[in-house]
Formats: structure tokens, C-alpha cells, sequence
């Protein structure tokens, strides 16, 4: 008898140790905040829970700017990370023959240098005299006045570029899974390129266009790196106030509580994404 | 790359009425595969237009704060990498950090992962969730809820509690990476192994844990690049503690020293180089057990 229930528990002793840190260190906190965002007092005195809700409503009055223009660039930023990712997803799957692994790897490359390194050299190519803002004034992506940076259009810029590898991979993956056959049978039935791609690809890779978008669309909101170095006051993300609330002001609650609502603004919003795009189920992106 | 076996669309007997011809319809595929081709080469250049400029101009001879007017070749910043000491003692942190973050991280998300893939326990459909819950959290909430459990517990931060932060955003990457290798290993092998008598320690490290070698492999290289990389949730976290990309972000209003370019580089081809021995090890182990099944 023992010896079966030494035997069951053993799948427990192997979870434990990473199961318990991730609560210790990540869900404790995280419920911690609850109570954080619902505290009063300021640094010198302390402070204490007194269940002050009043804080919430006014970090949306004074900070739903913030919000709209975290959820808006971070949606653009999807938007436009998915029209560059799908044909290179989709070339690497189909055309890219024996380089399919060195195109891989260039997508991951900029994982190895810091991400931070990485916006800092774009804050260099991107200033105001350089060779790159020339062009884009040219295209009319930059107004006359020809600045780019400390603008909206320079923070999406960042994120499109610092997220775009997390929206290539899924896409990759599930494109390379579809079965060839499946579009070859469309052509077969008749259905030109276009409409085969239409209505066989397309719906095909729809977990992989709901996991890139989830995987650019979280980071992107809480983001705060992009709109410090490339943006300016006017590109304030909700990051930068939670980050200044934390570190500078010292104004705990209101921080609590702004990252608090960020979290739910964010999970109602993949509800309401995976609702549109059929996946019924969250944790099928966990596998 | 010339033939066309694995094209999609490339109709296996083209019907020979339709509208289309095949000859046609080919000319069109062709130019929409160097369509795709272009828009594909773009955006590479694109994901690493900032990595070369990062390169080139750590051999800029630069004058004045920031380095990005070309002013001619020089060695000078890779013959000192480490001029600045406050630059040196941020790289030397983050690697500490990192190599102690992957090598924790690494052996409990292997084990938790192990027993999500092989375990049918109670509360397993649970823990996998909550395994996925880290990842579709913004680092910023979870920079911001363990500094303030920190406060709460008087605890000061600092090195340890970057480390802890760090093992904790690492774990499931680890496990989401050994997961997938371990979903396509025949679970059979075990079994037997269990079977000749093999206690449940033993069949993890004499057979588990030398098949799914080449997934924790890679999860340690996931877990050390993050690590690394990471800035949001160790500016929280940080105390006084410097790392490379706090120092980075702290250099950028100032114009970021060229050394740091240098630095960036050498770790680009150290972790390039990891992966490269991970690759050539793994195809030198499928050889020699090519050879020893074929004896």
C-alpha cells in the first residue's frame, strides 16, 4: 500500500518545486496586488488596506488616455507584425526547400542581442537627418516637418519591430503542419490559387494568426521600453505611468491598481479575440 | 529550391479546359514565389537592420556622445571592451544571473514538465494552465506585483532578487520547450525500461532524461536568452544592482559607449556559438547511434 502511494505522489514530488515557485513568486504577487490596489496612506506613513475603490476609478480618470494609446499602438502594432509575417511564415513553410532552417534562424536572431540594444540602434538610424527618415518622408510615412522620432508612428514602429520573430514562429509552425494535400485536393476541385489559399490556408492557420497575435498583443501593452526610447511625453504608455507610479512616485495603489485593470483589459480582450476566431479553448496554446 | 514537388497550389494533373492553362498558371506562380521571396528577404533586413548597425559601428571611430555618424575604422573599443568598470560589473551580473537563472530554471521546469507529459495525476489540467498563465501576463504586471510583495515583506531587492524573478518568468518557457519534445517520444521506451525493473528515479535519468537531452537543450538556451534580455521586470527588481540592459537603457539619453556595441556582439556569438555546439553535438550523438544500431 505504501509502496502505491509513494507511487502516486511521485508525479507530485517532480511538479513541486516549479509549480511552487511560480506560486510563491508569481500568483501570491499577483494576488497580493489586489490588496495593494486597494490600500491608502503615502510612503512615510504606510500604508493600509481600507478598501478604497476610489482609487480605481481614479486611475481610469486620470490615466485612460494612457490605456487607449497602450491597447491602440499595441493593435496596430499587431496588425501590421501579421501583414509582414504571414508571407514570411509562408515562404519559409512552402519555398524556402533545405534554407528553411538558416531563414529560422534569422527570425530568432534578434533574440540574442538585448532588446533594449536593439531599440537603442533604431533610435539611432531613425534620427531626424538620417538616410531612413529621408525615404520614408519621400513615401509620406513621415509628415514635412521630417521628425520621426518622439512621434506615435516611431513607438509602433519599435514594437512592430522588437515583437515581429513572436507572430512569425506560431504562424510558421502552423503553416508548415497543414497538410499539403488538403490544398491540392482544392486544386484538383477546380478553386484557382487564390481562393484555395482563401478558403483552405487561411482557416487553416488560424491558431497560429490567434497565438503570433496574443504573443505580440500582450507584451506590446504593457510595453514600456519602445515609447522611453523612441517616443516622447506625448507617446506615454500605460507602462511608463505603472513604472513611474512604482519607482518615482511611490504611489503603490494607484500602480496596483493600473496594473491590475491592464491585466483584465487584456484577458477580456483575448476572450473576446478567441470568441471571433473560433478557438474556444485558451490552453490549447499552452500545449 | 528549383523543384516544385512541395508547392502547394501546383495542381498534380492540371485540368487541361480550364480557363488557366498550365503554362500560364506556372508563369503566374513564378512571379508570385519572387514576390514572396522579396517581401520575405525585406523583412529579415528589417529584423536585423539594428543587430548590423550594431556590429559596424562598434568599429566607429566616433567623436562626441553618440555613435552614429561614421567617422572611420578603428579597434580601438574592441581592444577595451571593459574601459567602463560600471559596464563591466553590469555584464558581469547579467551573465552570473543568467548562467544561475538556466541552470534553476532548467531543472524544475524539466521535472514539472516530465510530470505534466507523463503523470496522469489530479489537478493536471490545473497546473498546466497556471504553467501558461506567465506567459500571457505583460512583464510589467509581474515586475510590478513581486516588487510590491517585496515591500510587503520588507524584503530589499537587489542580485537575489533579480535571480528569483528571473528563474520565475524562465520556468515556462522551459517547460512549453521540454513539453513538445517529450509529446513526440514514444512513452513505451519508458514503460519498458519500468518494466525490466527500473525504480521511477532511474528510468528518468537512464531514459528519460537522455531522450528529451536535446529539448532541455534548448529550453537552457530559451531560458538564458531571456534572462539576459530581460529589462522590464529586472528594472523593477533591481535595487541598486546594475545588469547590461539596465545599463543600456540608462546610457541611452547620454548616447550609449561604443564598448557597449563590442560587448552586444561578443554575446551575439556566444550564444550563436552555444546553439552551434548544441546542434553539432546532437548530430554527432544521432550518428554514433545510427552506428551502434547498425553494428
Amino acid at each position: 500500500m505504501s509502496l502505491s502511494r509513494r507511487r502516486k505522489l511521485l508525479p507530485w514530488w517532480f511538479a513541486l518545486p516549479g509549480l511552487l515557485w511560480l506560486a510563491v513568486f508569481f500568483a501570491i504577487p499577483i494576488l497580493n496586488q489586489v490588496s495593494v490596489s486597494l490600500m491608502s496612506g503615502d510612503p512615510e506613513v504606510g500604508f493600509k488596506l481600507t478598501w478604497s475603490f476610489s482609487t480605481y476609478w481614479d486611475a481610469i480618470r486620470d490615466y485612460h488616455a494612457q490605456f487607449t494609446r497602450s491597447i491602440g499602438y499595441a493593435g496596430a502594432a499587431t496588425i501590421i507584425d501579421l501583414i509582414i509575417a504571414f508571407p514570411l511564415a509562408y515562404f519559409i513553410a512552402y519555398k524556402a526547400g533545405r534554407f528553411k532552417g538558416l531563414w529560422l534562424l534569422l527570425v530568432i536572431l534578434p533574440f540574442f542581442v538585448s532588446q533594449v540594444m536593439r531599440t537603442a540602434s533604431w533610435q539611432l538610424i531613425l534620427n531626424d537627418d538620417g538616410w531612413l527618415v529621408a525615404r520614408m518622408q519621400d513615401v509620406g510615412i513621415v509628415s514635412g516637418d521630417g521628425r520621426f522620432l518622439a512621434t506615435g508612428k516611431a513607438v509602433i514602429f519599435g514594437i512592430s519591430y522588437n515583437f515581429l520573430p513572436f507572430m512569425v514562429l506560431p504562424l510558421y509552425a502552423t503553416l508548415d503542419r497543414i497538410d499539403r494535400r488538403l490544398i491540392e485536393a482544392a486544386s484538383d476541385l477546380y478553386c484557382s490559387r487564390w481562393v484555395a489559399f482563401r478558403k483552405v490556408t487561411v482557416p487553416l492557420a488560424v491558431p497560429g494568426i490567434f497565438a503570433g497575435s496574443l504573443l505580440v498583443f500582450i507584451p506590446a501593452c504593457g510595453d514600456y521600453i519602445n515609447s522611453s526610447i523612441l517616443g516622447s511625453s506625448n507617446t506615454t504608455m500605460i507602462g511608463n505611468v505603472i513604472q513611474s507610479k512604482f519607482l518615482n512616485v511611490l504611489d503603490y495603489p494607484t500602480a496596483a491598481a493600473l496594473s491590475f485593470l491592464l491585466m483584465g483589459v487584456i484577458l477580456i480582450g483575448i476572450a473576446i479575440y478567441g470568441r471571433v476566431l473560433g478557438t474556444k479553448n485558451l490552453t490549447e496554446l499552452a500545449g | 529550391m528549383a523543384t516544385t514537388q512541395a508547392l502547394p497550389s501546383e495542381p498534380v494533373s492540371a485540368p487541361t479546359a480550364a480557363p488557366p492553362g498550365p503554362r500560364n498558371d506556372r508563369e503566374q506562380g513564378r512571379g508570385r514565389k519572387w514576390l514572396l521571396g522579396v517581401w520575405s528577404t525585406l523583412a529579415i533586413l528589417f529584423l536585423v537592420a539594428p543587430i548590423l548597425f550594431m556590429i559596424v559601428f562598434s568599429f566607429n571611430d566616433n567623436k562626441g556622445r553618440f555613435n552614429f555618424e561614421w567617422k572611420g575604422f578603428t579597434l580601438k573599443h574592441w581592444a577595451h571592451p571593459f574601459a567602463d568598470p560600471d559596464l563591466a560589473k553590469a555584464l558581469e551580473n547579467s551573465l552570473l544571473i543568467a548562467v544561475l537563472a538556466t541552470t534553476i530554471a532548467t531543472m524544475m521546469g524539466t521535472l514539472l514538465a516530465v510530470a505534466l507529459v507523463r503523470h496522469r495525476f489530479r489537478g493536471r489540467a490545473a497546473a498546466d494552465f497556471f504553467v501558461f498563465l506567465p506567459m500571457a501576463s505583460p512583464e510589467v504586471v509581474m515586475g510590478a506585483s513581486l516588487l510590491a510583495m517585496f515591500l510587503v515583506l520588507g524584503i530589499g531587492t537587489g542580485f537575489g532578487t533579480i535571480l528569483v524573478a528571473h528563474i520565475m518568468f524562465s520556468i515556462s518557457y522551459v517547460v512549453v520547450t521540454v513539453k513538445s519534445r517529450l509529446e513526440g517520444m514514444d512513452p513505451h521506451v519508458e514503460e519498458a525500461a519500468k518494466d525490466l525493473g527500473a525504480g521511477e528515479v532511474t528510468t528518468f535519468f537512464r531514459v528519460t532524461l537522455p531522450m528529451i537531452a536535446p529539448g532541455v537543450a534548448a529550453a537552457a538556451v530559451l531560458a538564458f536568452a531571456l534572462s539576459i534580455d530581460d529589462y522590464i521586470v529586472t528594472s523593477f527588481n533591481a535595487g541598486q544592482t546594475q545588469t547590461f540592459p539596465l545599463f543600456i537603457f540608462g546610457a541611452t539619453r547620454q548616447g550609449v559607449p561604443p564598448q557597449v556595441n563590442v560587448l552586444s556582439t561578443m554575446l551575439l556569438i556566444l550564444v550563436l556559438g552555444l546553439m552551434l555546439v548544441n546542434v553539432l553535438v546532437q548530430k554527432r550523438l544521432a550518428v554514433r547511434d545510427k552506428a551502434r544500431r547498425g553494428a
